[in-house]
C-alpha cells in the first residue's frame, strides 16, 4: 500500500517535469505550427551547456541556469529568424526537415565535444528527501522539478494573457494574416515564441540533467515524452499540457509499480497510443 | 483639399492567375470612397495590396508623400491605416478585449490604448459589456463591431472596410453604417468596399467600380447614376 502511494506521489511529481518537457514543443505547435523534431535534443543541449558552465558557478547545476536559460532563449530566436522563417510559407516539411537536421547536428557537435560518456549534473539536493512517514518520502529534487513545472506553466500563462508580446503570439496563432493587420511583425513573434520554448526546454533539460543520466543522443527520449504530453494535453493549451504531464507520469510510474519497472515506459507509450486513436484533439480542447 | 492614399497602375497575382489589373484610385483625405465591384472583381486584393499583406507585381502605393510600396503590413499600420478586413478576422479564441487590445499594438497606438478604449465602449457599449467573452462566441454583427472597434484603436488616419455589411440583419447594416458616417465626420477617411450599389453610392463621395480585376467606372457618386454603376458593375 505505501508502495503504491509512494509510487503516485513520484508519479505526480514527475508528471510536472514531463509538463515543462513538452509545454515549449506544445507552444511552437500551436503558435509557429512547426513540429520541432529537435525539442528532445535542445533539451540535451542544455543539460550539455550547464555542465560546461557549472565550473564558473560553483560547480551549482542551478546557478548555471542563470546564463542557460538566457542563452536557450538566444539560440531559438537566432534558429527561428535565420532559418525556420525564410520557409513558413512553403508548406509543412521543409520546417519539419529543418528541425530534424537541428536534431542532427546538436547530437553529433556534442557527440564530438563531450564524447559519448554519460554524464549527469552533480548536486547534493539530489540525495535528500522529506519523509512523510516511515516508508513514505518525498524526494526533493522530484519536487522541485514539479514546482519548476508548474511555475513555468502558470509565468507563460501570465505572461500570455498579460503583456503585448503575449497578446501578439496568441493573436498569432488564432489567425496569423489579421495579426499582421494589427501591427504584428508575425517573424518577431515566432522569434520571441521559439525563444520562450527553448528557455522552457532549457529549465527541463539542467533538472533532466540532475534527475537522469545523459547522453548526446538521449534527446530522442525526451522528444517522445514532450510530444505525449503535447497529444494528451491537446495542441496549444497550455495549462492541459500540465495535465497531461501529470496524467503521464502517473501512468508510467503507478503502471511501472504494478506491472514491474521494465513496463514503465511501454505503458507511458501505451497510453500515448490509446490517446492518439481515442481522442487525437487531446482531452482538453474544444 | 489633399490626397490622403494614391493607388498607381497595381498589378497583383495569386501564382499565374491575375487578379488585379493596372488599377488605379485616389483617396482624398476626410471623405468616403467606395470600391463597389461584384464577386471576385479583384476588390480585395487590392486591399490586399494596399495594406501590404500581398506584394503588387508592378504598380506603387503612396500614401501622402511616402511611396509605401511592399512595405510589410506593421509598418503600414503605424502610419495609420487601419482595416476591417472581409469577414472581420476576429481573434476568435480571444476576449473581446484582448481584440480590442490588440489593435493598439503598434508602438505609437499604446501611447493612446487607453483613451481609444474608453472611446470604442463609448461607440460600441455592447463591446464592454461583451469584454470577457470570447470573441468567437459572439453573433456576425457583434464580431463586426469588434473589428471595427479594434480598427480604431491605434487611432487611424485612413480605413478599409470589406464587405462590412455582408451576411448581417438590415437593422444592423442600418445602425453600422451609422457609425461609418459618425467616424468620418470625426476626421477618418474611409475606403468602403461594397457589392451593394445602392447604399455605397448613398453613403460615399467617390465611387470606383471593379470588374475582373480592372476600376472600369470612377467618378462622383452625385455624378454617377445607379444605372450607369449597374452596367459598369455587371460588364454591359
Ligand atoms: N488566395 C487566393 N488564391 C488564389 N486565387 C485567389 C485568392 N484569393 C482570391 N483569388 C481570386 O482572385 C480573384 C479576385 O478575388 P478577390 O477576393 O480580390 O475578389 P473580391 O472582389 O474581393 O470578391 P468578393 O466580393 O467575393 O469578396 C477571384 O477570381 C478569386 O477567385
Ligand atoms: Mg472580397
Amino acid at each position: 500500500m505505501d508502495a503504491m502511494i509512494q509510487a503516485i506521489i513520484q508519479g505526480i511529481l514527475l508528471g510536472g517535469l514531463f509538463a515543462a518537457v513538452g509545454v515549449g514543443m506544445n507552444m511552437i505547435f500551436g503558435i509557429v505550427k512547426i513540429t520541432n523534431l529537435a525539442h528532445g535534443d535542445f533539451l540535451i543541449l542544455a543539460c550539455y551547456l550547464s555542465l560546461f558552465f557549472m565550473g564558473s558557478f560553483g560547480a551549482n547545476p542551478f546557478l548555471s541556469l542563470i546564463i542557460v536559460v538566457p542563452l536557450m532563449f538566444f539560440i531559438g530566436f537566432a534558429l527561428q529568424a535565420t532559418m525556420l522563417n525564410k520557409v513558413l510559407n512553403r508548406g509543412d516539411e521543409p520546417p519539419l526537415l529543418i528541425t530534424f537536421g537541428f536534431s542532427i547536428i546538436i547530437q553529433n557537435l556534442l557527440l564530438y565535444f563531450f564524447t559519448a560518456n554519460a554524464q549527469k549534473l552533480q548536486t547534493p539536493m539530489l540525495l535528500k528527501s522529506i519523509s512523510i512517514t516511515d516508508t513514505i518520502r518525498i524526494p526533493v529534487m522530484y519536487l522541485i522539478s514539479c514546482l519548476a513545472g508548474i511555475v513555468i506553466i502558470l509565468l507563460l500563462g501570465v505572461y500570455m494573457k498579460n503583456t503585448y508580446m503575449g497578446k501578439a503570439i496568441r493573436a498569432t496563432s488564432d489567425d496569423n494574416e489579421a495579426a499582421q493587420l494589427m501591427g504584428v511583425n508575425i517573424k518577431t513573434t515566432y522569434g520571441v515564441a521559439m525563444g520562450i520554448s527553448m528557455m522552457t526546454a532549457g529549465v527541463a533539460g539542467v533538472l533532466i540533467g540532475i534527475l537522469f543520466n545523459f547522453y548526446p543522443n538521449s534527446g530522442s527520449t525526451y522528444l517522445i515524452i514532450a510530444f505525449a504530453v503535447v497529444v494528451i494535453g491537446g495542441i496549444g493549451n497550455i495549462y492541459g499540457t500540465l495535465a497531461a504531464g501529470i496524467i503521464f507520469g502517473l501512468a508510467q510510474v503507478v503502471g511501472g509499480q504494478l506491472l514491474g519497472a521494465s513496463y514503465q515506459q511501454l505503458i507511458g507509450y501505451l497510453v500515448l497510443l490509446i490517446m492518439l486513436i481515442v481522442r487525437p484533439q487531446g482531452l482538453f480542447s474544444k | 483639399m489633399s490626397t490622403l492614399l494614391r493607388v498607381e497602375n497595381i498589378d497583383a497575382f495569386y501564382g499565374d492567375f491575375q487578379a488585379v489589373q493596372h488599377a488605379s484610385f485616389d483617396v482624398e483625405e476626410y471623405k468616403i470612397v467606395s470600391v463597389i465591384g461584384t464577386n471576385g472583381a479583384g476588390k480585395t486584393t487590392l486591399m490586399k495590396v494596399i495594406g501590404g499583406t500581398l506584394g503588387a507585381r508592378s504598380g506603387k502605393v503612396w500614401f501622402e508623400d511616402t511611396d509605401i510600396t511592399g512595405w510589410p503590413p506593421h509598418k503600414i499600420v503605424d502610419l495609420g491605416i487601419s482595416q476591417v478586413p472581409e469577414g472581420g478576422m476576429v481573434f476568435g479564441r480571444m476576449s473581446v478585449k484582448d481584440n480590442l487590445i490588440m489593435g493598439s499594438y503598434t508602438p505609437k497606438a499604446r501611447k493612446g490604448a487607453k483613451a481609444a478604449l474608453e472611446r470604442v465602449y463609448e461607440l460600441f457599449p455592447m463591446l464592454k459589456e461583451k469584454a470577457d467573452q470570447a470573441s468567437g462566441s459572439l453573433s456576425g454583427g457583434q464580431r463586426q463591431m469588434v473589428a471595427i472597434g479594434r480598427a480604431l484603436m491605434s487611432n487611424p488616419r485612413l480605413i478599409f472596410f470589406d464587405e462590412i455589411s455582408l451576411g448581417l440583419a438590415p437593422t444592423v447594416i442600418k445602425d453600422i453604417y451609422a457609425r461609418i458616417k459618425q467616424l468620418n465626420s470625426e476626421g477618418i477617411t474611409i475606403i468602403l468596399v461594397e457589392q451593394d450599389v445602392k447604399r455605397s453610392l448613398r453613403t460615399c463621395e467617390t465611387a470606383y467600380v471593379m470588374l475582373k480585376g480592372k476600376v472600369v467606372l470612377s467618378g462622383k457618386s452625385s455624378d454617377l447614376t445607379e444605372e450607369a454603376v449597374g452596367k459598369a458593375y455587371f460588364g454591359m
